[in-house]
């Protein structure tokens, strides 16, 4: 009995080396992206590395800061967040609604452009949107770029959304109604407060995809003044022949922050959502 | 005249109730027209145009001019003669596959280690996985590229010192198979987080009395996989699993920034970027839109699967 508890012993210290080999293997890069950022220059080029920072500096987090465009950028980046995210999820919270609460005519067909939206490559719309925001003059806008992330905001807002507003028992508003309450009544003292988590978890993770997304902005902007963070972080080695490492993992390690502050936040709410199939990877 | 005065009554009654009804029934879709109209108006009008440039030779200078010319299926054809056209739908199938394979096999392995692990571990892995999952894809295209540098990447220093073979100023990005298999190691390593923790939750739902009767009974693990635990992560898999293939066939972030741009040549192209380089690139609009929506009716082909099963559970809730 006993050789067989060390058996077990020995399998499950096995497993657990195997899960911490997983761990280190995994982190490494974002461990490697930090400790660059905090190293000095010389102790970045020599070709045998050391693991930690010897004498921690902060200069590259100066100099990425001190770049051309990075605060204009990073304001560009947080009007086009906070402008897509505020509208789509008030509209979102609307067809959530109806998807969670009502049976109509249409309902499913609603589903399965909801969903479908979703599954398009981004790639595939490129050319279509920068020829129509051209004709519009909106390319090299903000507006432009806002309208545009709308059409996959939305329906991810919508499905999460709807997914938040099941968890939440009918019998609650039914109560209501009998008490007397009018259906918009029950929408502002009952359905809201309660959706107050899923809202702002909805919100976040919209923030994190609009903060990280690439191909949209990339296309339609191309004034460096009027780009988003991620551009910005794209064209930092630039043409330069002496590519400064320790300023790209610095500027790296800023553009990461919010989202990883914000994502570390909603992951458990969120992730039940994501398999109701949503963000991109 | 009572009788006149009351069947009046009725039907302004009846009429009512026939007002109030259609005003309850007409709610829903109230509530999801503003998203329709929104979806309608910057996906619809811009698909129409997608449609009409497909047919048109459409570049800059018609974009100033703002008129394209009718050239019929010209576009179509000429992609369709392409022999680039094929040899990237080619690559970019192998690719996919490739991706959806490793992502799909490592990230089942995992969250059945998940499971093994005792739970100081689990919590450990886990926050490292949710880290990993958090990261935004540029920045972690910036830190491959810092790790896979010829010159003092540290990639090729571990490798060295690990007697893997002399990878002192190996150029990661000198050959096709080399680049796009740093791009699968990225996407791989992006992906994984998300499969993980989600499969784990799926393990949560496979029954312990009946793993444990099954060891008693002395069923090897590999059994117990099989018959057990896959037909319960089966539906997981099934949406994980065509989850990944469309985003692996339409990839474009990862390959386009981490190869680079200087770098990209049509022995390189995947769907997407050759998308990008012939249509919006070269100012070739009208045929980047025949690209555009042949790309599309293939991923539409690729997602049936997928949308089909997400309408019938949302059907069924």
């Amino acid at each position: 009995m006993s050789s067989r508890r060390r058996g077990r012993r020995a399998r499950q210290a096995g497993w657990n080396a195997v899960g911490l080999a997983v761990f280190v293997v995994m982190v490494f890069p974002v461990f490697w992206m930090i400790s660059t950022a905090f190293k000095s220059n010389d102790q970045i080029v020599s070709l045998s590395p050391t693991w930690f920072p010897l004498h921690p500096t902060l200069v590259h987090f100066r100099d990425a800061i001190h770049r051309p465009y990075f605060w204009t950028d990073v304001r560009n980046s947080l009007i086009v967040v906070s402008v897509t995210v505020a509208i789509s999820i008030v509209l979102a919270f609307l067809a959530a609604v109806a998807l969670a609460r009502y049976r109509f005519g249409g309902r499913k067909l609603f589903v399965v452009l909801v969903i479908g939206i979703q599954m398009l490559p981004q790639a595939g719309l490129i050319i279509p949107l920068y020829v129509v925001l051209a004709r519009y003059h909106q390319v090299n806008a903000l507006t432009g770029v806002i309208v545009t992330y709308m059409t996959f905001v939305l329906p991810f807002s919508v499905w999460t959304l709807r997914g938040f507003l099941l968890g939440i028992p009918k019998e609650l508003e039914e109560a209501a109604m009998v008490d007397g309450s009018t259906r918009l009544g029950v929408f502002i003292k009952i359905l809201l407060p309660l959706m107050g988590p899923g809202l702002v978890a909805t919100s976040v993770f919209a923030f994190i995809t609009t903060w990280n997304e690439y191909i949209f902005a990339r296309v339609l902007l191309n004034d460096q003044s009027k780009q988003t963070i991620t551009v910005w972080l794209s064209y930092f080695l630039g043409s330069s022949r002496h590519t400064d490492w320790g300023a790209l993992m610095a500027a790296s390690t800023l553009t990461a922050i919010p989202v990883v502050v914000f994502f570390l936040l909603v992951q458990r709410r969120i992730a039940f959502g994501l398999t109701a199939g949503a963000v991109r990877g | 005249m009572a009788a006149a005065a009351e069947t009046t009554l009725l039907r302004s009654r009846r009429r009512r109730r026939f007002w109030g009804r259609a005003l309850r029934g007409s709610i829903p879709y109230g509530l999801i027209l503003p998203v329709l109209v929104v979806i309608g108006v910057i996906l619809g009008y811009p698909l129409y145009w997608l449609a009409k440039l497909s047919t048109e030779r459409y570049g800059l200078f018609e974009l100033i001019r703002r008129a394209g010319v009718s050239v019929g299926l010209d576009n179509y054809r000429s992609v369709l003669h392409d022999s680039i056209f094929w040899h990237t739908l080619l690559r970019t199938v192998v690719f996919a596959a490739v991706n959806v394979t490793l992502t799909i096999v490592f990230g089942t392995l995992l969250a059945l280690l998940l499971v093994r692990v005792s739970t100081v571990v689990r919590l450990v892995v886990s926050s490292g996985l949710v880290l990993v999952w958090s990261m935004p894809v540029v920045v972690a295209v910036q830190i491959w590229y810092w790790m896979t540098n010829f010159q003092n990447g540290v990639v090729n220093y571990v490798l060295t010192q690990l007697h893997v073979g002399n990878f002192f100023q190996h150029d990661w990005y000198a050959t096709t198979f080399s680049q796009l298999s740093l791009v699968t190691l990225l996407i791989v390593w992006g992906a994984l987080p998300f499969v993980v923790i989600t499969l784990y939750a799926g393990l949560a739902q496979v029954p312990h009395d009946l793993v444990e009767a099954a060891e008693v009974d002395g069923a090897r693990p590999w059994r117990i996989f099989l018959d057990i635990t896959l037909p319960i992560l089966r539906p997981i898999l099934l949406i994980l699993t065509s989850l990944s293939i469309i985003w692996d066939f339409g990839v474009f972030t990862q390959p386009y920034l981490l190869i680079g741009q200087s770098k990209i040549t049509s022995g390189n192209y995947l769907m997407s970027i050759y998308l990008f380089e012939e249509g919006y690139f070269k100012s070739d609009f009208g045929r980047g839109a025949a690209i555009s929506i042949l790309m599309l009716l293939i991923v539409a082909v690729l997602s049936v699967v997928y949308v089909r099963k997400m309408v019938r559970i949302g059907e069924t809730q």
